[in-house]
């Protein structure tokens, strides 16, 4: 039984790693735009696309596609902040939200169907000599290539956090979400910064879909899921907080890992969603925030 | 609009329901009736979405819960034997009681965590009823043969002037100008001395029974379908497309976003090369019109009208 327990506990964690970084862009551009870009997961499944097929080709490690996926999300990233979101800019705060919220459930329908049209509906693995092998701690068993991505999503985001917090552009980008005004004041390129968060966030579901593809199935319809996984980690985190969100992720996986053993597999994605309302109608700040 | 324009609007759209209602006498084709159920069904759809989200202002990402709710109670509880007329009735009632539990907390949240918690709650039922009702819900054979579309088509008629009538109740009632007022801005209107959750509450529980009684006529309706599919994000999509696509917050807009939704799709649809991305196509069109036409069809005409009046009472 504790065996049992401990082996769930494991995989909620090492899955956990991987909301938590699958949320972290999201939030930070959130907390920078207020804007809410529901298509986030869409851009996670692009990621996992962009690992598919460098292994499916050229046989690169998955782990090395993160590499390629992020600046190349990073371009998408920008590319739909110049052509969509910035237009939502000026709007006050509630327009802006409700807006972006419109646009991204547009946009994840619209990249949902050019995945299905380029790469058909199938479900996609990214299977490396190394797939199967586990690293045994006593009784429990530990997937050795599941471990390494949540290394990875752990280094991620730490980098992230030193860019945000050691550099002049981070700095700059977490003063614009401190106060817009206040900044633009300053001397901050305020659009300049606005798309950096944007391709920032986008770079972020890069990488968190080629961590996705090691261990899960890549297909056009994981968008929402991904995207709901996302929402569910923001709300347990807090808004714009970055190890908030990672630890809301972790919670995110333990709690779902817990709940499929105890109530069936077929429950686990219901046990998240409820917690999320639980969360958000008794503390919308975050579980995990001061 | 002036009053010679309102007393036309007026006698346009009692010629339009008379003309409706004598479809199936005048017509014996099953397609042209099929056509019409379906642009009725979705027209009511969209309107249900729009009393809430248009005319309110609260982004509801999960209509197709109340629309699941609808179709899929009505049809097991038809197919195991109930009458019509306890079973529609029924599912309204279960679709209405869910808008009131599930509006109740959500909407005291901020903006963006209505929307997704609503998300939310419809995927907690798509899911759910996927693992409660995995099979496949065809009707049995006796039904089959005893189909008619007739009666079918006049209950998506019944449905779809409900919801034109209520939507036209809160454009000129003091509910629907509270409803406004909390749209345009909550604390103003709070300060104002209109009530604005009890009003988000009522608009929510009518919203979510009227796409509950959609949900029930499609479940009467449609021959074959899993009940998963009922709760499909699809429904609210198509629900927002169309709103936005005719005028979001107006009477007419959702008639006539689904006078245009309906035969474009089915003319892509026709395509075998395009069968696949006609999402693609109206997800484009739906972003290209938050983006730079926010008030869909009717906005736009309005726009021309006006500036021909003006032009009118200032000759340059």
């Amino acid at each position: 039984m504790t065996t049992i327990l401990m082996q769930n506990g494991v995989f909620g964690l090492l899955v956990g790693g991987l909301y938590g970084l699958g949320a972290v862009g999201l939030s930070l551009v959130f907390g920078v735009l207020t804007m809410l870009n529901v298509a986030h997961g869409e851009l996670i499944m692009l990621g996992g696309y962009v690992s598919v097929w460098l292994f499916v080709l050229w046989g690169v490690d998955p782990f090395l596609s993160g590499l390629v996926a992020g600046p190349l999300l990073f371009l998408v990233g920008a590319g739909l902040f110049w052509m969509l979101f910035r237009r939502l800019i000026a709007f006050r705060e509630e327009m802006k939200i409700k807006n972006s919220i419109l646009i991204g459930f547009g946009l994840a329908l619209v990249l949902q169907t050019l995945a299905i049209t380029m790469w058909e509906a199938d479900e996609r693995a990214v299977t490396p000599a190394y797939a199967g092998e586990v690293l045994r701690l006593g009784s429990v068993v530990v997937p050795l290539s599941r471990l390494a991505a949540l290394l990875l999503a752990f280094l991620v985001l730490g980098g992230l956090h030193l860019f945000l917090t050691r550099t002049r552009r981070g700095t700059a980008i977490r003063a614009t979400a401190e106060d817009e005004h206040g900044a633009a004041l300053v001397g901050i390129p305020i659009g300049r910064t606005f798309l950096t968060a944007f391709a920032l966030g986008s770079a972020l579901a890069g990488v968190a879909g080629a961590l996705v593809s090691v261990s899960d199935a890549i297909s056009p319809a994981i968008g929402l899921h991904w995207t709901l996984k996302a929402l569910i980690v923001i709300v347990l985190g807090g808004m714009g907080n970055i190890f908030g969100t990672f630890l809301g992720g972790l919670f995110l996986g333990v709690t779902e890992s817990m709940s499929g053993f105890l109530l069936g597999n077929a429950y686990r994605e219901v046990v998240g969603l409820a917690m999320f309302l639980l969360v958000l109608s008794v503390r919308p700040q975050g579980v995990f925030t001061r | 609009m002036t009053l010679v324009g309102r007393r036309a609007a007026i006698l346009l759209a009692a010629l339009a329901l008379l003309a409706l209602a004598a479809l199936p006498r005048l017509t014996a084709d099953r397609r042209i009736l099929t056509w019409a159920l379906l642009i009725l069904l979705y027209a009511a759809l969209a309107q249900s979405w729009n009393l809430l989200s248009g005319f309110g202002g609260q982004v509801n990402l999960g209509h197709a819960a109340f629309f699941g709710l609808g179709a899929v109670i009505t049809r097991t509880l038809w197919l195991n034997g109930a009458p019509l007329g306890l079973a529609l009735p029924a599912a309204v009632g279960v679709a209405a009681a869910a808008g009131f539990i599930v509006g109740a907390p959500t909407l005291r949240l901020y903006g963006p965590y209505f929307a997704i918690g609503t998300l939310a709650v419809a995927e907690i039922l798509r899911i759910t009823t996927g693992n409660l009702l995995p099979e496949v819900s065809t009707l049995p054979a006796p039904l089959l043969a005893s189909y008619e579309l007739a009666p079918r088509y006049y209950l998506a008629l019944g449905v779809a002037t409900l919801t034109v009538a209520t939507a036209w109740f809160l454009t000129r009632s003091r509910f629907g100008y509270g409803l406004a007022a909390v749209r345009e801005d909550e604390a103003v209107a709070e300060a104002s001395g209109v009530r604005t959750f009890p009003h988000k509450l009522a608009a929510f529980v009518l919203s979510s029974g009227l796409a509950g009684a959609t949900g029930a006529v499609f479940g009467f309706y449609h021959v074959s379908f899993y009940p998963q599919f009922a709760f499909s994000p699809l429904w609210t999509f198509d629900a927002l497309l169309i709103t936005f696509l005719g005028g979001v917050g107006t009477l007419w807009g959702p008639i006539l976003g689904a006078l245009f939704f309906l035969p474009l799709r089915e003319v892509l649809a026709l395509q075998p090369r395009l069968i696949e991305v006609h999402p693609l196509i109206f997800g484009i069109f739906f972003i290209l019109i938050v983006v730079a036409l926010p008030g869909g069809f009717v906005e736009a005409w309005r726009g021309v009208t006006h500036r021909q009046r003006l032009r009118e009472s200032h000759p340059a």
